[in-house]
């Protein structure tokens, strides 16, 4: 199957894919294209303009910047993967990571091109929701960032402007001790993306939980945060009733979506099942265990 | 627009349209047919090359996304008339039915290998999920597989 046609631009830099995109209105921008090409092959996208961002240096690599880290546009969910600075320091989501698609995916999908894409059952969402995560974007009138909280509008939907380029994303580290993180995922047998998926990053001291935050995925339009669940946490301890209470009201808020394969009533029931696993695995975490 | 691939060691010249995908550009403009297309829609893996050492499904590439970049496709694994090793090891354990997803399913386990060198067959059936066998022959694949990473 061939895309229908399109010009191709492969910039060498941010500035000359902004300026493409000025002159493009209706260009698409692409990465590792491991959404956008599957969607031009069945014509579902045609836009008449592709802008290659995949060859832009500034847009790869994973840095350590003290109590952040930035992980480029660019970077693939194999990176995310086998990134030690990742595993150390915010394991969240070389654990993603590990669950999307498969191994040819992950080797070409990119983490920057999954964000902005914004699939309903993409994986990293519920972990950006859960880290807290930033969003940096660059349009032609300058940068700003987005927090994880305001990135997810809607179904396919971002906060980002349609001239701008999504750069890098910036995750805290989750190393500090009493910190938990964990991804509990139902997968649809056939796709591998998520009916259901539920990521936690919690701060135990003394055996009461400090903060937690909890994303969930795959089971409304959009990847959203569990604040019931959290607030049925906070200032307490982690205890198997607690975490059983929490998990119970894990979709309360949500507007759960059905289809063939998950009724709406099911994805709710699989968000609390997911919950239930994933603030054990943090608890557990969270203490060493 | 025209591209330069190295292709299994060998620098080719294509001129191409930028909608044409990897895997096109390869089999039927290079002629190398051992690629497969099965699904066309990234899901069976039949289409896997390796792109600068990285296994890749070539239907989800565009030809003008590989300029510059190093193919390997299942013609170049052999060295010095040798097979490969993973590609021995499919021919000792029987590691194919029709063959169809043989291509890939070596150049998968030709990267999981290069990553991985002692996987156990959780490893190995993780590393190939996105390569589908409709006869179902995986058994004798990880097999195949756990092999050639003895031999690696």
């Amino acid at each position: 199957m061939y895309p229908a046609p399109f010009e191709y631009h492969a910039p060498a830099s941010l500035n000359e894919a902004l300026a493409l995109m000025a002159q493009n209105a209706d260009a698409k921008i692409i990465a590792g294209g491991h959404s956008l090409l599957p969607a031009m092959k069945l014509r579902l996208a045609t836009p008449p303009a592709l802008i290659d961002i995949g060859r832009i240096a500034d847009l790869k690599g994973i840095k350590d910047m003290g109590e952040k880290i930035a992980i480029g546009a660019l970077t693939t969910h194999h990176e995310v993967e086998h990134s030690v600075l990742l595993r150390n320091a915010c394991p969240l989501l070389p654990e993603v990571a590990t669950h999307i698609g498969d191994r040819q995916v992950r080797n070409r999908g990119t983490m920057g091109g999954s964000l902005a894409h914004a699939d309903p059952a993409a994986d990293y969402p519920a972990a950006m929701l859960a880290l807290g995560a930033t969003v940096q974007v660059q349009g032609s009138g300058g940068s700003r960032s987005i927090g994880a909280d305001e990135l997810f509008t809607g179904l396919f939907s971002t906060a980002l402007a349609a001239n701008e380029i999504l750069t890098a994303i910036h995750v805290p580290k989750t190393d500090a001790k009493g910190s938990g993180v964990a991804y509990a995922k139902f997968p649809h047998p056939a796709s591998r993306y998520a009916v259901a998926g539920v990521a936690v990053w919690v701060s135990i001291k003394d055996d009461t939980v400090q903060d937690i935050r909890i994303g969930v995925t795959g089971a409304a339009d959009h990847a959203q945060r569990a604040k019931r669940a959290e607030d049925a946490l906070k200032g307490k301890p982690m205890t198997e009733d607690n975490i059983a209470a929490a998990a119970k009201v894990a979709s309360d808020g949500l507007t759960t979506i059905g289809d063939i394969y998950a009724s709406a009533d099911y994805r709710a029931h699989l968000v609390t099942a997911m919950a239930l696993e994933a603030l054990h695995s943090a608890h557990h975490r969270a203490h060493g265990w | 627009m025209k591209v330069s691939i190295k292709v299994n060691g060998q620098l080719r010249e294509v001129d191409v349209e930028p909608r044409w995908l990897l895997v096109h550009v390869l089999r039927e403009k290079l002629g190398l047919t051992g690629t497969n297309v099965g699904c066309d829609t990234s899901q069976c893996g039949a289409c896997t090359v390796l792109m600068n050492g990285m296994a890749v499904k070539s239907c989800t590439v565009l030809g003008v996304q590989a300029d510059g970049a190093d193919i390997t496709t299942i013609e170049g694994l052999r060295t010095d008339g040798a097979y490969h090793p993973v590609q021995q090891a499919f021919w000792d354990h029987h590691g194919l039915q029709c063959g169809f997803c043989t291509p890939g399913m070596i150049l998968t386990a030709v990267d999981l290998l290069t990553h991985h060198g002692d996987p156990n067959d959780e490893t190995i059936r993780h590393g190939l999920e996105g390569n589908l066998c409709r006869c179902t022959g995986y058994e004798n694949i990880v097999r195949a597989v756990r092999d050639a990473a003895d031999k690696m």
